[in-house]
């Protein structure tokens, strides 16, 4: 079962819709206890960084995510929200699971940087199985997390300037564009995630 | 690099596709989530559902549509359509939309703009905007293209991007239903006043016309209606043949 955090920030309907499309359980809650029990554990997030630190912080549910040791998968703010520090607004503290630091992309082009943009995939993170690179998915941004580690890079994109696109960290993964709406291809991440989840 | 996108758009009145939609393998043709699924495996980069009566019997109907395409279909979904206030924009996200599109409801109050953005993000908000040549200049329409606003186009597009929208939909009445090609002169000139995507559409009725939208604008995306219902162009070859052609697309 996988639980999708319910902290005030997102779209989570659509991450839910995926994943029973794909014929797996799972459940929106904002409960510390009835997340930390679940098998994996969806982070999304929309908006900018200081409010949904806020908002996750006054849900209460900071530790429940820091501390889970099953897959955990932060979707477009939701992974920024895993790096260290974020530049948004303000400087402010981010989860600190994946090292690195969230900055606005430093592009010549339009920002946010909005639509379908292919993967160059690095690594071998497990989100990625049976995925081919180049594949194109679906981004709306403007900020970007930058890993310390070069190794927790899962895949990157090309907007005028590199930009990540995934991170996978031991059990902690991240998604900066939308798989929920990527078609095929995210829902073959998606899958993959919620396979390492059972 | 950030592909450019084909977006079909599914006017929808009470519960049904309206525009000449000729499907003949598809067994409910003009139900919009048949359609919109038929789209989504033909390629399509987006979905646009346009209420167009968006009466008060019309309204559960649309929501059920709305509904039912969000939990089979994962591409962006835009809805527009009687979009006067931000309880609009919450019946909408609620119901499966990604975006919201605001037209009339924006020129009656532009704040709705700001509003829609500083509540949803940038991201949620596309402003679309009907646009005729009145004289030497460009007019905003509203009414369904009945009534002339006298607001000036190009201005109103830069300060729909000022207010916070993150998209704009660009509707040229002058080529609409023509088809012989969308409005390169108007798109160009909105193009280089904003700095947000610009989301083509009215007069495309052909691929070639979309290759020419692409060479020759800075536009994101090519929208289009009824030439995808009566399969005069298909979204799947339109896209190979783009791709082709130097464009860059999710092929």
């Amino acid at each position: 079962m996988i639980g999708i955090v319910d902290y005030g920030c997102g779209n989570l309907m659509s991450v839910a819709n995926s994943l029973e499309f794909l014929g797996f359980d799972c459940f929106v809650s904002s409960d510390a206890d009835k997340l930390s029990a679940a098998g994996g554990l969806i982070l999304p997030g929309v908006g900018a960084f200081p409010a949904a630190m806020e908002m996750l912080e006054a849900s209460g549910l900071v530790g429940c995510v820091k501390g889970f040791t099953r897959p955990l998968l932060g979707i477009c703010l939701g992974m920024q929200l895993l790096f260290s520090v974020g530049e948004e607004v303000r400087e402010c503290a981010g989860l600190g699971l994946v090292p690195g630091r969230v900055r606005l992309i430093d592009t010549e082009l339009k920002l946010p940087h909005i639509g379908w943009n292919s993967l160059s995939l690095r690594g071998a993170s497990p989100l990625f199985r049976g995925v081919p690179d180049g594949s194109f998915v679906y981004f709306v941004h403007s900020f970007a997390g930058a890993a310390e580690n070069p190794a927790d890079v899962a895949a990157v994109t090309d907007y005028g300037t590199e930009v990540l696109a995934s991170v996978s960290r031991g059990n902690v993964h991240g998604c900066q564009f939308h798989p929920e709406k990527s078609g095929d291809t995210g829902l073959k991440i998606l899958k993959n995630f919620a396979e390492l989840c059972v | 690099m950030l592909a450019k996108r084909i977006i079909p758009c599914l006017d929808v009145r009470d519960g049904r596709v309206v525009k000449g939609v000729n499907f003949k393998d598809l067994r409910d043709i003009d139900d919009p989530v048949a359609l919109g699924k038929f789209y989504n495996a033909s390629g399509a980069d987006e979905l646009v559902f346009y209420d167009i009566i968006a009466s008060a019997e019309g309204r559960p109907l649309f929501a059920d549509i709305l509904r039912r395409t969000a939990r089979e279909i994962f591409i962006p979904l835009t809805v527009g359509g009687s979009i006067n206030s931000l309880d609009d924009f919450d019946r909408v996200l609620k119901s499966g939309a990604d975006k919201v599109s605001v037209n009339s409801g924006a020129v009656r109050d532009p704040s709705l703009i700001d509003a829609g953005a500083e509540k949803y993000g940038s991201q949620c908000v596309v402003l679309s905007m009907d646009v005729k040549r009145v004289g030497t200049g460009f007019h905003i329409f509203v009414k369904g293209g009945r009534v002339d606003t006298e607001i000036d186009a190009l201005k109103w597009a830069v300060e729909g991007e000022k207010r916070g929208a993150g998209e704009l939909v660009v509707n040229s009445m002058d080529t609409d239903g023509v088809r012989g090609g969308f409005d390169i002169e108007l798109l160009g000139e909105i193009c280089s006043r904003v700095s947000i995507p610009v989301i083509a559409s009215g007069g495309a009725g052909k691929r070639e016309d979309f290759l020419e939208l692409f060479r020759t604008t800075d536009c994101q995306a090519g929208l289009a209606a009824g030439i995808f219902h009566s399969r005069e162009v298909e979204i799947g070859p339109l896209k190979r043949y783009l791709a082709e052609n130097g464009v860059n697309m999710r092929v």
